[in-house]
């Protein structure tokens, strides 16, 4: 028993928190919004170098051979930074649809990968920056190709495209293992966006005066803050709980089921994140309204990611069925 | 990271398991708040300690089995899970037992633990006094110093003044409370720590009826009660120190472990089974529900993890209390829906749901735990402070 990161956990997260807040990720965020990827690509491939995109890739393909542990931390950290592109598409999805068939190693290594899951996940995330565009459906992996236009998201930095399958099956993955390890890893991304929202809102009030206080002293603001506080902090243990789950590993402690866990952290994560960056702008103010302010970032990506990898209906639906299905069994 | 368990701690819990199922009384006991469920409930403890199993985590010589955080959680769990009865001497073995062996003497430690233990004595916090609440520390009640009398040879004190929404004290055996021992001395300071029995000459007790109708708490005059010197817990004048150890216990870990949450949310997914389909707007309340029951388990053991390390408390009990008061209510709430026009007629989700309503206000409002949220753990400002009470006469 010993339910929070291992040394070696953190260390990994510190290094990835090291090199992202050195490589001015906002910046990064803001050119991919207006279309230029190439400050976006370069921490793409320096994320790659430390070993992110090779996370849930088997050590003897060349990759990490990490557990969905690792990939939570990791994507909290992403989230926490705003750093765009499809890293839960080919980072988190692609590498277990995919098992060992051949583009896995180049994944690993830093090619850009994208997928397009519908129902839930209609359009592929950048696909026009992808090299390996594929299409999960009816039970199978397929090459697609990409239209031309991207639609718009709310948030900017997320350009979707419509995809075509092209091709036959290809892969040799599980499909709902990706699935699940991309709704864990948007969970994650939440997290992260939370805890950076309260930390900056945090900072605001601390500074921003009215009547003669900071506004952070006075409880209607404290109550909404602490609030978002207790809402982050009863998330992230459903967040570690399914990452665990998802390793296949059997847990004495709580009972594990996957495809549960995953959809009760992902509604938890979604919740938690959705009333930071509800109170977050509230606290702010007018300033918090305005895109040039970097909390626009995170904001916008809230609401994306919230019915990213599935929305909470369908995570709710999930949840209530596995437990339904459990009934009388109840652990 | 793991959530694995050692092969003690696995056969702690089949133990556990075993126990209670065979011991948990198949029919609920009466309401603990009237003469007849109190004795019943009694009775149950005794029946918990002769097996060991009502202090688990105490050592063997108090009735315990000396189990570890991890196997207290896991006995909490266990025992919830079996539907057994709520815990009479709940306030004694969770709040002030902890007290008593941190500041107690061995003396102190030998005379109340073992009838605690049992359910013999059933004890009952006084602190809140009609004038202190959420400002707790501006209590009135007074303790004065009294020398040796010529008949016992014992010096000690006066206590007076009065107490309110002491739980268990209509039927309690015990009190313990704050009182202020030195009136020069500023709120937090000259306060002092003290263990009287309830039918003292001059204690008098008027139970006082709960939403429910039941006297689950009671109102506390004193009239000058002498104390003892060896009924003082911790050093005199240093009652607020020692009080804030049990208030920590009481938001956080101690009186909300999570099995009682979570087998609460396991039977509100069976009532879904069984009524889920006159009533599917509840579905996401019995979701919701259930997750964060999920969650609070899950963060116990983050914390369990923490604690086992030599980490504190401190103001994640307020983190804590905030979040399992508000899912006891919601949980319940769900359940009532799910009742439908039977919501309002007596049954134990109503009593459930009666007992959730208390949880915000009780420990500490959530107010103050959202102001001590903010405060130690975000690091906001403090508010300034309204002037202390009676300052201005």
């Amino acid at each position: 028993m010993r339910f929070v990161p291992s040394d070696d956990q953190r260390d990994f997260v510190a290094s990835l928190e090291s090199l992202l807040a050195a490589a001015d990720p906002v910046a990064a965020a803001r050119a991919w919004a207006e279309g230029e990827t190439a400050p976006g690509l370069a921490l793409w491939r320096r994320l790659a170098e430390q070993g992110v995109h090779a996370l849930l890739v088997p050590e003897e393909a060349g990759g990490m051979g990490a557990t969905p542990v690792e990939l939570v931390l990791a994507f909290e950290a992403l989230g926490r930074h705003a750093v765009p592109g499809p890293y839960v598409e080919s980072v988190a999805f692609l590498p277990a649809a995919l098992g060992d068939a051949e583009p896995v190693a180049a994944l690993a290594e830093g090619a850009v990968g994208s997928v397009a899951a519908p129902p839930g996940t209609p359009y592929c995330l950048d696909a026009d920056v992808a090299t390996h565009v594929f299409v999960a459906g009816d039970g199978a992996l397929r090459s697609a190709s990409v239209a031309a236009a991207a639609t718009t998201s709310v948030d900017r930095t997320r350009r979707l495209f419509e995809v075509t399958p092209t091709g036959d099956a290809v892969g040799a993955g599980d499909l709902d293992a990706a699935h699940d390890l991309a709704s864990l890893a948007t969970a994650a991304q939440l997290l992260g966006c939370g805890e950076r929202i309260l930390a900056d809102s945090v900072d605001y009030v601390k500074q921003r005066r009215q009547f003669g206080r900071e506004i952070g002293s006075y409880q209607a603001i404290k109550h909404h803050l602490a609030d978002v506080r207790i809402a982050l902090d009863f998330a992230r243990p459903l967040l570690h709980g399914a990452a665990l789950a998802a390793t296949g590993e059997s847990v004495d402690a709580v009972p594990a089921d996957r495809a549960r866990d995953v959809s009760a952290a992902k509604v938890a994560c979604a919740d938690a994140a959705y009333r930071a960056a509800r109170t977050g702008l509230q606290v702010h103010g007018a300033i918090g309204y305005t895109a040039e302010f970097d909390l626009s970032l995170w904001l916008t990506k809230v609401r994306a990611l919230v019915t990213a990898w599935g929305t909470p209906a369908h995570h709710r639906a999930r949840v209530l069925a596995a437990l339904t299905a459990a009934e009388g069994g109840a652990a | 990271m793991d959530l694995s368990l050692s092969e003690s701690e696995l056969a702690f819990r089949a133990e556990a398991r075993d126990w209670l199922a065979a011991n948990v009384p198949t029919e609920p006991l009466p309401s603990m708040d009237t003469a007849e469920g109190f004795r019943a409930h009694q009775e149950w403890e005794a029946k918990l300690a002769a097996d060991r199993w009502s202090v688990v985590s105490w050592p063997t010589e108090h009735h315990g089995r000396e189990a570890s955080l991890v196997e207290w959680v896991l006995f909490e769990e266990e025992y919830y899970r079996a539907g057994a009865p709520g815990r009479v001497s709940q306030n004694g073995i969770f709040l002030l037992a902890p007290i008593i062996f941190d500041h107690g003497t061995p003396e102190q430690q030998r005379r109340f633990l073992p009838s605690m233990a049992t359910g013999e004595t059933v004890w009952a916090q006084c602190w809140s006094e009609p004038e202190a609440g959420s400002d707790l520390a501006s209590l009135k009640s007074t303790a004065r110093r009294v020398p040796a009398s010529s008949t016992t040879g014992e010096s000690g004190w006066l206590l007076n003044g009065q107490k309110t929404w002491s739980s268990r004290a209509a039927y309690a055996h015990w009190g313990f409370g704050l009182f202020r021992s030195d009136p020069e001395a500023a709120r937090h300071a000259g306060l002092t720590y003290f263990l009287f029995p309830l039918d003292a000459d001059g204690v008098t007790v008027r139970p006082i009826a709960q939403l429910d109708g039941e006297a689950g708490f009671a109102e506390v005059f004193f009239e000058d009660v002498f104390v003892p010197d060896s009924d003082v817990l911790g050093a005199p004048g240093d009652g607020w120190r020692v009080a804030m150890s049990t208030a920590g216990n009481e938001r956080g870990l101690s009186l909300r472990s999570p099995g009682r949450f979570c087998a609460a949310a396991d039977r509100l997914v069976d009532l879904w089974g069984e009524r889920g389909d006159t009533v599917p707007s509840a579905a996401d309340g019995v979701v919701d529900a259930w997750i964060k029951a999920q969650a609070y388990r899950l963060y116990t053991w983050g914390t369990v993890t923490r604690l086992a390390g030599g980490g504190e408390m401190g103001a994640a009990g307020s983190v804590n209390k905030v979040f399992w008061s508000e899912l006891d209510i919601a949980l319940h709430e769900t359940a009532l829906d799910l009742l439908g026009p039977e919501a309002e007629l007596e049954s134990s989700w109503l009593d459930g749901y009666t007992f959730s309503l208390s949880g915000p206000i009780y420990a500490g409002t959530n107010e103050i735990q959202r102001n001590i949220v903010a405060e130690r753990v975000l690091g906001l400002p403090r508010e300034p402070k309204g002037e202390p009470k009676g300052a201005t006469r």
